[in-house]
């Protein structure tokens, strides 16, 4: 195969290049935790004892440090006792890939640890609906507002200033406030998503409606068209699709404030779950938790990508015009 | 061979301009100024335009770059407000854009979220026409341009000439008084061009349309014109108002006519005279190629 063909400068691949870059895309970095977690002599600072021999404080089962494990191996050695045996592992916090591929799989087949507690399935719903009201409520204000900002100049000059400095404020630093205001459970962690969205939005869509062609107000004003209906029957529909593209960017800005937002009040949804996990030091759960969170972010844009191709048949992205 | 002056009409052509005068006065310019204000100061774009455009009649609007006819045909739409002077239509002064002054731009403006058929039936619709009636004008007019077999598509499935035909369909369904038509040939390369003018002046005569044209093609402006308003530059001030002595039906023969040629003369005395130096762009100005030669002085091209 050629190698240039593929670093041509600014130019598309084909199809089938770009297939293959994009599962490489994600072959590559399985690939580099494959090999520090299978090849034993790739890093493996950690020895998992399987006899203790005249150690006195090793356990079968045990990770210890490879110096320790060294230490003790010579003094034993010395002192003409009992070595101990034990094969490289790594630290507890980088499990290998197949254990975090089962992980995945009995994270939801595994009841509860506590009596109160949650299955994951039910956690990744609280998650979802945290996400879903919080990117609704931002959107109710922050997409009409945004388009009336981009419209009229009066709404944006009285309205972007501010909302330029209180997007610069991070969301979570309202945590506590949200807790005082609206209490421990989903009420602050719906408003941390809004705080973290909402700012944004109104600024982004703004953008997108003063990017709309004016010579298709104009048009459409020689045509005998009314202020009012040029709002509707102009600007709504002639920026439709850029606004939805608008709106996957920022729905994953929402999900990046989730884990935040979770931990504020009762921790709850995924982020309990992974907080929970973790302090048993169940780390393939917290990986096949993470994984999870990307998945149905990266899935959830794909789907709504394939929906926007459906709903804009007259959108070009390549559209030179 | 000597050309005859550009103001000899022959008998035929002097009858024409006799009866379109006789039709009453759809569009009136009075003493139209605008004046830019700008951090530097004022610039003047248009200084005291007259003119009378009849019913029916086909005026073209031409002149060097910078001379104001954008400026000019955005201010009879109403897409631009005038420093001083009146625009009447039908006496009556206009005031922001309105239905009775269908526009053509040269950029298409085509909205790309509706099909043709629903191009050509936005004004009616924004106009309070049912659904289904507009529908049915719509493909009146889409028959009148060509494109009945293009109703269903979108905008950017065409071709320039056809999203231009598209164009002119949706601002002449809403029946306006004038078309008002800036550049809308620009962009499209010669030969359709051609078509699209010839096109153009087909509509024109079968159609109660009076027409304004912008062009800075001098060739588009004869073929098409009963008469020529050639505009200057800084500011923008009406040089002459040419009437065109080239018969109607015209024909692309004709280009190579006396009467067409002597115009054509004209026209370029007028908007590019040899002294002094046309008023160019400022930057345009300190452009001085200067010419090495970096070839054998024996291969010659020429």
């Amino acid at each position: 195969m050629n190698i240039s063909s593929w670093f041509a400068v600014r130019r598309e691949l084909s199809p089938r290049k770009q297939t293959v870059l994009g599962v490489g895309s994600f072959l590559l970095p399985l690939l580099v935790w494959c090999i520090v977690s299978y090849v034993p002599f790739v890093w493996h600072p950690m020895v998992l004892v399987s006899n203790p021999g005249d150690v006195d404080y090793f356990q079968v089962d045990m990770l210890v440090d490879k110096a320790v494990y060294n230490d003790e191996l010579a003094n034993m050695q010395s002192q003409g006792k009992a070595v101990p045996q034990g094969t490289a592992a790594n630290p507890i916090y980088l499990p290998a890939p197949h254990q975090v591929a089962k992980a995945f799989y009995t994270a939801f087949t595994t009841p509860p640890e506590s009596k109160d507690g949650n299955w994951l399935h039910e956690s990744l719903w609280h998650s979802i609906q945290i996400i879903f009201w919080g990117f609704v409520l931002s959107s109710l204000i922050g997409v009409p507002l945004g388009i009336l900002c981009g419209t009229y100049s009066a709404i944006s000059r009285l309205n972007e200033p501010f909302v330029e400095f209180f997007r610069y404020l991070p969301a979570p630093a309202f945590g506590a406030l949200m807790v005082a205001i609206l209490g421990i459970y989903d009420g602050p962690k719906i408003a941390i998503i809004v705080i973290g969205t909402f700012f944004q939005q109104v600024l982004i869509v703004a953008n997108t409606t003063r990017k709309l062609d004016y010579g298709l107000l104009e048009a459409a004003m020689t045509l005998g068209t009314s202020k009012l209906k040029l709002l509707f029957h102009v600007i709504l529909p002639g920026i439709l699709p850029e606004l939805y593209r608008d709106q996957r960017i920022l729905l994953g800005w929402a999900w990046t404030y989730l884990i935040v937002a979770e931990l504020i009040g009762t921790s709850s949804g995924i982020t309990w779950f992974i907080t929970q996990q973790a302090r048993y030091q169940h780390f393939d759960n917290v990986y096949a938790a993470i994984f999870m969170i990307g998945l149905l972010g990266l899935g959830g844009d794909l789907l709504l990508a394939m929906l926007g191709k459906k709903l804009f048949p007259w959108d070009r992205p390549a559209n030179k015009e | 061979m000597t050309l005859p002056s550009y103001l000899e009409q022959s008998p035929a052509v002097r009858e024409r301009f006799k009866r379109l005068k006789a039709r009453e006065v759809i569009l009136e310019v009075k003493h139209l100024g605008k004046v830019y204000k700008a951090a530097k100061g004022e610039t003047t774009a248009l200084k005291d335009i007259n003119f009378k455009t009849h019913r029916r009649e086909f005026v073209c609007v031409i002149g060097p770059s910078g001379c104001g006819k954008s400026t000019l045909v955005r201010i009879l739409a109403g897409l631009e407000s005038h420093s001083s002077g009146d625009v009447l239509l039908d006496g009556i002064p206009v005031d922001g854009p309105g239905r009775d002054r269908g526009m053509v731009f040269q950029g298409y403006t085509l909205f790309p979220w509706l099909s043709v058929k629903k191009n050509v039936m936005f004004g009616l619709e924004m106009n309070g026409m049912s659904a289904s009636e507009a529908g049915r004008e719509a493909e009146l007019w889409l028959e009148l341009v060509g494109l009945e077999k293009f109703a269903s598509a979108y905008p950017h499935e065409l071709s320039g000439g056809m999203k231009q035909r598209v164009a002119i369909a949706r601002a002449l369904v809403n029946q306006p008084r004038i078309l008002l038509m800036d550049e809308p040939f620009g962009a499209l390369d010669a030969q359709t061009r051609a078509k699209m003018q010839a096109h153009l002046l087909e509509i024109w005569r079968n159609i109660d349309i009076t027409i304004v044209f912008i062009t800075h093609d001098l060739d588009e402006a004869i073929f098409l014109a009963d008469r020529i308003l050639v505009l200057k530059a800084h500011p923008g001030e009406v040089q002459e108002l040419i009437e065109v002595p080239v018969l109607r039906p015209r024909s692309a023969e004709q280009t190579t006519s006396p009467e067409f040629l002597a115009t054509k003369a004209r026209l370029e005395a007028l908007i590019h005279p040899p002294e002094p130096e046309p008023l160019e762009d400022e930057q345009e100005k300190l452009v001085k190629p200067h010419m090495i030669r970096f070839v054998n002085v024996a291969d010659n091209v020429e």
